[in-house]
């Protein structure tokens, strides 16, 4: 099991509260960080200061698209837009499955797209697999420097 | 000098008159002329034969005795008549007894007596009278030579009368020419004149007189009738033209209004789509949002509380997730049906048997349990755009997969018919059918035939498939009874 963080970039308190609780109960115990708009998301990556502060890279981004101040894509752009921070797996789980959001993402260079099942029973399953997924069975690119 | 044919008519109608008239009083002339020469010339014969026969019964004795001082007296007496230019005695054997004048050139006097009779002889009468003694013992011959001059006085006077009286006639024929031509001429004058005040001043209201009861007035008639027709459908004429360039003006006005309005409602359309777009983005991010705090936190009560709540509890909380899951599903639809409408369309060749085979194998596996009999038809193939045929489908076969699901023996059929000279696709099944009473409900938003107990459903899904077929240009309708099926048809 990865030992890093989860980044999770979540607005709606409720949002953040079931998806600790589903990664819980599926058993995963890494930290998870939540980070309630882009600008604390961006911060925690870079640091207030741009980068000199910032802390360890997080395993995976759990980003939600619609924030306040810097909402979701652009927090991808500049993710992508870092040498940093390029590779960094990003999984955008959102409420959302427009077509153009899809393709937005993409095009930005998400590593997956997941849309949040309002059925608790199936998001538990969602958080499950993805914590499965990107903590357990893939391989994360190296740590920067 | 113009010719003939360009003449004004009235100078054309005097001078045929005044032809025709000379033409007349010339021949006329010439008979008159002739005849008088002719009676003259037999008069003068007439006498020239009566005086020979006069001296030739008193020149017997003279010739009986050879006596040629008698004969040259006897022969002097025609001195008394001015028109005697020779006169000569032939005894019995020819030879010249007396001539007159006495002292004749020869040239005037033939050598020998010529046959008897009188006739004209370079420009002479001459005649040869026998002197006979009784009855039948001829003497001589008595020869007399007359001028003509009485026939050519004749001719003279005549000639000249002729002529005057043709110059008088033809004077007199102009002048009636010049008085009675008016009556032909004058109609067809005012006829032409009419004509020309017509072409040039296009005024249809103008009358040629009538003068008369004749052919010409016959003419006039008909000609100002022409005039009377043509004014009319000239009026006609003018009328229907005001009245096109009006309903073209009036056209053209609605036309552009029309234009107008369509541009405005082009851009309220436009304004339209893109709140409408706006608006779905923001239910799809927003409004499930609560619906998973509802449903989530619910399962939360009863994951970690249930065992502190009785059934009653249980059961309201459990109502709660399956309505926000409903609710959920409900924004779905809605969001798929907002999207049939925004999605740009492209047209292609569709496979919709195969396309078919595919969805019902897809319902079959989410519902292994089921055995329906499904029947497609193959080779039916439509222009259209393939993801959306693909959700009319799919909501039609998923709606007759799921109404037959209290059928012992189900059957679902995809198929194709003609319908007003065209080919509508066709699905039927043999399931809960509906009410045809509310055929009018069947296509609308949220509006269901069937409760949520008997059957499942949104009431979003035949609305987006009436789109998706209005938007392809086609018609979809229904038939059906209850618990004896229902058959969709759909035209592309």
């Amino acid at each position: 099991m990865n030992p890093g963080k989860i980044l999770l970039v979540e607005d709606n308190p409720d949002d953040v509260a079931l998806t600790m609780r589903a990664l819980k109960s599926n058993n995963i115990t890494n930290d998870v960080v939540v980070a309630q708009d882009g600008v604390q998301a961006l911060d925690y990556l870079f640091g207030a200061d741009g980068g000199a502060g910032a802390e360890a890279l997080p395993a995976v981004v759990l980003l939600d698209l619609k924030l306040p101040k810097i909402n979701g894509l652009e927090v991808l752009r500049r993710v992508r837009s870092e040498e940093r921070t390029k590779l960094l797996p990003v999984v955008i789980l959102t409420s959302s499955d427009e077509e153009r959001d899809i393709i937005d993402g993409y095009s930005l260079g998400a590593n997956s797209y997941v849309r949040k099942p309002v059925d608790f029973v199936e998001f538990t399953q969602a958080a499950k697999q993805l914590g499965l997924y990107w903590l357990l069975m893939n391989r994360a690119p190296p740590t920067p420097r | 000098m113009s010719p003939l044919r360009d003449w004004p008519i009235k100078r054309k109608i005097t001078a045929i008159l005044l032809l025709t008239s000379g033409l007349v009083l010339l021949l006329t002339s010439a008979a008159f002329v002739t005849y008088e020469v002719l009676t003259n010339r037999r008069t003068i014969k007439v006498q020239l034969a009566t005086r020979s026969r006069i001296l030739a019964a008193n020149s017997t004795a003279a010739l009986a005795f050879a006596n040629e001082a008698d004969a040259t007296e006897l022969l002097d007496a025609l001195k008394y008549d001015p028109h005697m230019v020779a006169a000569a005695l032939y005894d019995q054997d020819g030879r010249v007894l007396a001539t007159y004048p006495a002292a004749a050139a020869a040239d005037l006097i033939p050598a020998a007596p010529q046959p008897d009779g009188y006739r004209f002889e370079g420009g002479r009468l001459v005649g040869f009278t026998p002197v006979a003694q009784g009855e039948n013992r001829r003497l001589g011959t008595l020869y007399i030579a007359s001028d003509t001059k009485a026939v050519s006085d004749a001719l003279r006077l005549s000639g000249v009368i002729a002529l005057g009286v043709l110059a008088i006639a033809l004077l007199a024929a102009y002048a009636l020419a010049a008085a009675l031509q008016g009556r032909i001429s004058e109609p067809i004058l005012a006829l032409a004149e009419t004509a020309t005040a017509v072409s040039t001043r296009q005024d249809y209201s103008v009358r040629a007189p009538k003068l008369g009861e004749d052919e010409l007035g016959t003419l006039t008639d008909a000609f100002n009738q022409m005039l009377g027709r043509i004014a009319d459908q000239d009026r006609e004429l003018r009328r229907h033209a005001t009245d096109l360039e009006q309903r073209v003006e009036a056209r053209t006005h609605e036309l552009s209004e029309s234009n107008e309005t369509l541009r405005r409602n082009a851009a309220e359309l436009l304004a339209a789509n893109q709140e409408l777009d706006a608006f779905a983005y923001s239910v799809s991010h927003d409004l499930r949002a609560p619906l998973r705090s509802i449903d989530g936190f619910s399962h939360v009560l009863l994951e970690d509380y249930g065992a502190q709540l009785d059934d009653g509890g249980r059961d309201a909380l459990r109502r709660v997730r399956a309505a926000s899951q409903r609710m959920a599903a409900l924004i779905d639809d809605l969001l798929k049906l907002a999207r049939v409408t925004r999605v740009e369309m492209r047209s292609e060749t569709v496979d919709l048997s195969s396309m078919a085979r595919d969805i019902v194998a897809d319902l079959q596996r989410t519902e292994p349990a089921r055995q329906v009999e499904c029947t497609i038809a193959p080779g039916l193939k439509a222009r259209a755009d393939p993801p959306l045929l693909r959700v009319v489908l799919e909501n039609l076969l998923r709606n007759s997969w799921k109404y037959t699901a209290k059928q012992p023996r189900p059957r679902v059929e995809f198929g194709s018919t003609d319908a007003n000279g065209g080919t509508a696709f066709m699905i039927r099944d043999n399931g809960a059918g509906f009410d045809m009473k509310y055929m009018d409900k069947l296509f609308g938003v949220f509006q269901r035939l069937h409760s949520a107990a008997e059957f499942e459903g949104t009431g979003v899904g035949l609305a987006t498939v009436r789109r998706i077929i209005t938007r392809h240009g086609g018609r979809i309708w229904a038939e059906a009874a209850v618990d004896q099926g229902a058959t969709f048809f759909f035209t592309l």
